[in-house]
């Protein structure tokens, strides 16, 4: 069993609703992550996928300390930094990094590419005047497919799939062994995913990063993933191996999502069984009770508007949460 | 539903004799930017057959969208102008008719559907206002009525309560909810053809799921055919019957949706076909990639606009431009390799 890595125990994060113009009053809460736990070992990739509001950016960005959880444990190479500070933080952020959506909105337009890869090393007081920084840039370019002489241009100069390749160099300037990758190829264009897609696989197999790879493209998450956690509205519904998640998947939900997505092939489709789920997501401010699927779910019967399931082990890594599962057992 | 009052000289015999419904010859739309001028869209041709879904694909800055704005005439002018070809649609040149002519089409013999329904709707007017709309324009039918045409219209896009509805506001409704607004509005006027512009890009899939066939269940019901853009592989395996692949703003590929996806023959079409990850395809292979990057469309190469990327490549492809010809039954390429 390979050295666990990341190990979040009943994370919620609750963001205040407030009302009134003086006397902030708050009046509610957006439950954007109500409960999640999930574990991620040395190399390993988890990938995490869901509509939007499903809570899997927030999770990212709670695990990476940006927001402060409101309840619940993360545990990182060991350490509980549920309630580090910014101080406490610091030195651990040389290990865990993060890439982001938007190639546009996340590098600084009026700083070089070197000074953008190179300001982790700067922060974190590894840049020094010598040789080593530059090569180490130039190294870092080599190591995602960009050629060392460009590092004098502007983010600008680059198209969408290169300056997703400058944020991941600039991720892995610090050696990290966590990556979290919020929905890192969805901006990109088609022909263009593939080449980055390719980028971190190969920098997992050379590196043994472990990424956390959030998404909402199932056949993208499906290609780099492990084990993959299907999130609804907050919770983890549904947690397995890759290949058993898109073999035999047992949530209701996960099963809707997975039929909703096309294969580009028309034979296939025309052959394929189709579930179509009706309704959509409803507010995280005031979520369904019981399970939270049950609003829109084909099986959905008394226990699930009363009682919230609980994930269930299926053995073989798979667990799933849902009374369907427990009432055929 | 009435019967449109305008007259429809189109009829089903001559489809029969596989007159298409809109046949788009030669289509030239150029932007003047700057110092330069874009050539959005290249000598663009293809026909759409009564009742038939034509989905036209192709990544951003392909064309594929000024295509269908030229078509109905949509194109801001200036920047942009449609510099030549034609347009027939049911016996007439779209690009002749007057302004008034043109507004008699748009939204009554062909409707568009737009990517965001948050901004292609009005947001201070009522969705019955919306929906009713293009049935006070075209048919003349006094307002009182028209609602309760858009009520009907939208219990049949299964939008719930509907007769509340028509008396709420876009900023109301969810992303599907609005979508939903919308293919009504473009069923109002049960028109011959609707063109769907990326209209679930902004949605969830479960929700484009449920969008797309909608669309594609209406479209038949009314045997109204539909141009279908979008860059997504799945969505066109899905729902086309005949496929047009777009690469700087010229076509590339096309062929009716079994042959294109069983037998590729574009370089291009190859190439996106090997990047996209399939969920049903072999995880443990690596993808293949197109290397480099898309065209810049200001700075075209001579020859295939392709050849930069292709691995592929001779000498003669660099040097006049491949002219689409036919490689099998409906199947055309632009591609001097393929014969």
């Amino acid at each position: 069993m390979p050295e666990l890595l990341l190990r979040v125990d009943d994370l919620k994060v609750h963001f205040p609703v407030k009302t009134g113009a003086m006397f902030r009053r708050k009046v509610g809460a957006v439950h954007a992550v109500d409960g999640v736990s999930l574990t991620l070992a040395r190399g390993e990739t988890l990938g995490l996928v869901g509509e939007s509001g499903c809570g899997k950016s927030t999770t990212g960005l709670a695990i990476m300390r940006m927001l402060a959880p409101t309840a619940g444990r993360i545990e990182f190479e060991g350490q509980d930094i549920t309630c580090y500070g910014k101080k406490q933080m610091r030195p651990l952020r040389q290990r865990m990094q993060m890439v982001y959506q938007d190639p546009y909105g996340s590098l600084n337009p009026r700083m070089k590419v070197r000074d953008i890869i190179g300001e982790p090393l700067v922060v974190h007081g590894l840049a020094d005047d010598s040789g080593a920084y530059q090569d180490k840039i130039a190294s870092l370019m080599r190591t995602v497919g960009l050629l060392p002489d460009m590092a004098d241009r502007y983010p600008h100069e680059f198209s969408g799939g290169q300056r997703q390749r400058i944020g991941i160099a600039r991720a892995l300037a610090l050696e990290p062994s966590l990556i979290v990758c919020d929905e890192p190829v969805s901006a990109l264009d088609v022909s263009i995913q593939a080449q980055v897609v390719n980028v971190f696989v190969e920098l997992q197999q050379r590196l043994g990063l472990a990424y956390l790879f959030i998404a909402h493209d199932l056949a993208v998450v499906r290609h780099v993933s492990d084990r993959i956690a299907v999130m609804y509205l907050g919770r983890i519904v549904e947690i397995a191996k890759r290949d058993t998640l898109y073999r035999s998947p047992q949530h209701p939900y996960t099963q809707a999502l997975l039929a909703a997505v096309p294969v580009a092939d028309p034979v296939v489709e025309a052959s394929r069984r189709r579930v179509i789920v009706s309704g959509e997501v409803p507010s995280a401010t005031n979520p369904p009770s019981g399970c939270r699927f049950h609003t829109r779910c084909p099986h959905a019967f008394a226990r699930c508007r009363a009682e919230v399931p609980q994930l269930r082990d299926l053995g073989d890594g798979q667990a799933v949460a849902c009374h369907l599962q427990e009432a055929n057992a | 539903m009435n019967a449109p009052l305008t007259p429809q000289p189109y009829s089903m015999e001559r489809a029969a004799q596989t007159v298409p419904l809109l046949s788009v010859r030669d289509l030239v739309t150029r932007f003047r930017i700057g110092r330069g001028t874009v050539t959005a869209v290249d000598h663009v041709s293809f026909d759409v057959g009564a009742g038939e879904t034509l989905a036209i694909v192709g990544e951003s800055g392909s064309g594929k969208s000024v295509t269908a704005l030229s078509i109905l005439r949509l194109i801001p002018d200036p920047p942009g102008v449609i510099e030549g070809g034609q347009i027939l649609f049911d016996g007439r040149d779209l690009l002749k008719l007057s302004d008034a002519e043109i507004r008699n089409v748009r939204g009554n013999r062909i409707a568009m559907i737009f990517q965001e329904p948050m901004s292609s709707l009005n947001p201070v007017l009522t969705i019955g206002m919306q929906v009713g709309e293009p049935i006070n324009q075209h048919r003349r039918t006094p307002w009182a009525a028209a609602l309760g045409m858009a009520r009907d219209l939208l219990g049949r896009v299964r939008m719930p309560d509907p007769a509340s509805r028509i008396s709420a506001y876009p900023h109301q409704f969810s992303g599907g909810m609005r979508q939903r607004a919308m293919i009504a509005m473009a069923l109002a006027c049960e028109p011959q053809l609707i063109i769907a512009d990326e209209p679930t890009t902004a949605l969830d899939v479960t929700v484009q799921a449920q969008i797309l066939d909608l669309l594609k269940d209406l479209a038949q019901s009314a045997r109204s055919a539909l141009i279908l853009i979008t860059h997504d592989l799945g969505v066109v395996a899905r729902y086309a019957d005949r496929v047009v692949v777009m690469y700087a703003g010229r076509v590339v590929e096309s062929a009716p949706a079994r042959e294109l996806y069983a037998r590729p023959r574009h370089p291009y079409t190859r190439g996106l076909m090997a990047s996209v990850p399939r969920l049903d395809g072999d995880t443990g292979k690596r993808l293949v990639p197109i290397e480099g990057q898309p065209p810049n469309l200001a700075a075209l190469p001579a020859g295939c606009a392709f050849a930069p990327r292709c691995q592929h490549a001779i000498d003669a492809c660099r040097q006049t431009r491949p002219p689409l010809h036919d490689v099998g039954s409906q199947h055309q390429v632009a591609c001097i390799l393929e014969s």
